[in-house]
């Protein structure tokens, strides 16, 4: 391990690769300063339950290309390791495999020189799991989801098991120079070789903790910019690499808070990192330096993370527009009026009609603390859901349509109460849930995730 | 004793997704003196945010001061996980702007 002396740079260029393309001029600065590893995350949970269930990406392929082509030619120009982790958003095999397809074409593009490509995979089926479960396996709900895991796996459609350390550091022992990852912690793309390389644990995870976002942990806010961690075997440092972003204290411990319930902790594969005593300081103008978090390893059987999307039904989407102030202030009625039409066509029929109101509470449902609104005008989207298209599109018509027939008693406009920007209903991906958000526990960290390598380039 | 609204001493007001089932809201503040001013206040508190948003205690399952950022962060669980039919903020960012108009009364 030469390196341990000097340190190690990770660069990171984008804080999920492929969802907007990567700003170039960042990522060239960090280049030129050779980093040891190039690293990105590419999946998320926060795109909704649709991507996974239906095994798609919500990234655009030219932009899923572009960042990949930008990372692999600069690795392999310096014959350094590139790691992505949870490939095409979803971190399913058929993004695994695209990913893959992706640097086979970039190699033969740039007639690039032979290197070994390693993959896993992270998909786990419905069936499976239940064996596991009746063989006695424990797989528990988060965040105080009901106990109803048979229940729940029973509608599930696709699983992806959120992947640690393991497999990355399985596929650098291999030899690999180029890693695609199935579904991950987003800290494991860059915890991996920190810990591969001989640094601490916990200097490493939180390493990839601060990483795992790119230039989010940077101010002024700009995102797609790229960053560059160091770790040494006593700091973290982290810097931002665009002329204009700096890493501060504040911005480097704002981001320990970012998409997290608690700023404190954070569980992975084997382990929780505890920053609760990080200490920061600024380094210099751009660089932010930590010490002290802390890695609390579990003992025994490790968590694995399951997340798991179910289909509900076919979906469409109905628009309308309502101006009239009578029709606004009565819009409650409006709605119970549409229902009712819905309700008498398919009484008893297995179907979900739902309304976002824009103008008095589209944006915050529930939470929104204004119930009158002041709006001279609502936008309303109706959304139907059915077992299938024929059904789903219908109950969506008449829930539009309806909306334009209200029958309220002292509306001057007779001749509809209802602007429409078209007169039909938009089909859009069918509606899935977030059946699983679990854990399980196994006693290898390995047990669902099977590190491949084949050879590519001249 | 002065009132200020959150937004007049707050840096950042944010909210976005913890994962599939909970919305995170941080508030971040530019110097020291404003943070503790707030903290002072008592103003922005686990149970002033739960009156603020009509929420019951429950479903907020975190409210931490962050000394080292500078901020206050708690996360509420959603009532569906993000993405399900009937909800229209997948990724939980626009349900913060009740909070900039909080009332912060100023101690002395």
């Amino acid at each position: 391990m030469g390196k341990e002396k000097k340190g190690l740079k990770i660069i990171s260029p984008n804080g999920h690769l492929g969802f907007a393309p990567t700003k170039e001029e960042s990522f060239q600065i960090g280049v030129a300063a050779g980093p040891d590893y190039y690293c990105c995350d590419s999946g998320s949970d926060d795109i909704g339950p649709a991507p996974l269930g239906s095994d798609t990406s919500v990234s655009h392929y030219k932009w899923q290309k572009h960042d990949l082509e930008l990372m692999l030619l600069a690795a392999r120009k310096k014959e350094v390791p590139m790691i992505i982790g949870s490939a095409g958003d979803t971190g399913t095999k058929s993004r695994v495999d695209l990913y893959v397809q992706i640097i086979k074409d970039l190699a033969e593009e740039h007639k690039l020189a032979r290197f070994k490509l390693a993959y896993f995979y992270s998909d786990l089926t419905p069936d499976y799991l239940i064996d596991l479960l009746q063989q006695g396996a424990t797989i528990e709900p988060l965040d105080q989801r009901e106990n109803k895991v048979l229940a729940d796996l029973q509608k599930t459609d696709r699983i992806v098991a959120v992947a640690g350390i393991h497999p990355y550091i399985k596929a650098l022992k291999m030899g690999a120079d180029v890693i695609i990852g199935g579904r991950s912690s987003d800290c494991a793309v860059f915890a991996a070789p920190a810990i591969f390389e001989g640094y601490p644990e916990n200097l490493s995870y939180y390493l990839g903790k601060v990483l795992e976002c790119a230039s989010f942990c940077a101010e002024p806010y700009g995102a797609k910019e790229s960053v560059m961690g160091y770790i040494t075997q006593d700091d973290v440092k982290i810097k931002a690499l665009h002329p204009k972003q700096r890493c501060t204290i504040a911005s480097v411990a704002g981001h320990a808070m970012y998409e997290r319930a608690n700023p404190y902790y954070e569980y992975f594969v084997g382990g929780m990192l505890d920053m609760s005593q990080c200490k920061y300081e600024q380094y210099n103008d751009k660089t932010c330096r930590v010490t002290d978090p802390i890695f609390i390893p579990k003992s025994g059987q490790v968590k694995v993370k399951l997340e798991g999307s179910g289909k509900i039904g076919e979906k469409f989407i109905g628009i309308a527009g309502v101006r009239d102030p009578y029709t606004i202030k009565n819009i409650h009625k409006v709605i119970e009026w549409v229902q009712e039409q819905v309700e008498e066509r398919f009484a008893g029929q297995d179907y979900q009609l739902n309304f976002r109101l824009f103008g008095l509470n589209g944006v915050m449902g529930e939470l929104e603390p204004i119930k009158e609104t002041k709006s001279h005008e609502l936008g309303i989207i109706v959304e139907g859901i059915a077992p299938t298209r024929e059904m789903a599109e219908e109950v969506t018509m008449i829930g539009t349509r309806q909306i334009f027939y209200a029958r309220l008693p002292e509306v001057k406009g007779t001749a509809g109460s209802a602007a429409f920007i078209l007169d039909e209903v938009l089909a859009t991906t069918p509606a899935y849930e977030w059946t699983l958000n679990h854990v399980i526990s196994v006693d290898d960290p390995m047990k669902f995730f099977e590190v491949k390598q084949i050879e590519i380039g001249n | 004793m002065k009132v200020k609204k959150l937004t007049e001493l707050a840096k950042t007001i944010r909210s976005k997704n913890a994962g599939t089932d909970k919305i995170t809201f941080d508030i971040i503040f530019n110097e020291k003196e404003s943070y503790e001013l707030v903290k002072k206040s008592k103003d922005l508190t686990r149970e002033k945010v739960g009156k603020l948003f009509n929420i019951e205690q429950e479903r907020i399952s975190d409210f931490v001061e962050f000394d080292p950022a500078n901020a206050i962060k708690f996360t509420i669980y959603r009532t569906k996980p993000s993405g399900s039919p009937g909800e229209s903020d997948l990724f939980g960012c626009q349900q913060y702007p009740p909070l900039l108009d909080l009332e912060v009364t100023m101690q002395d």
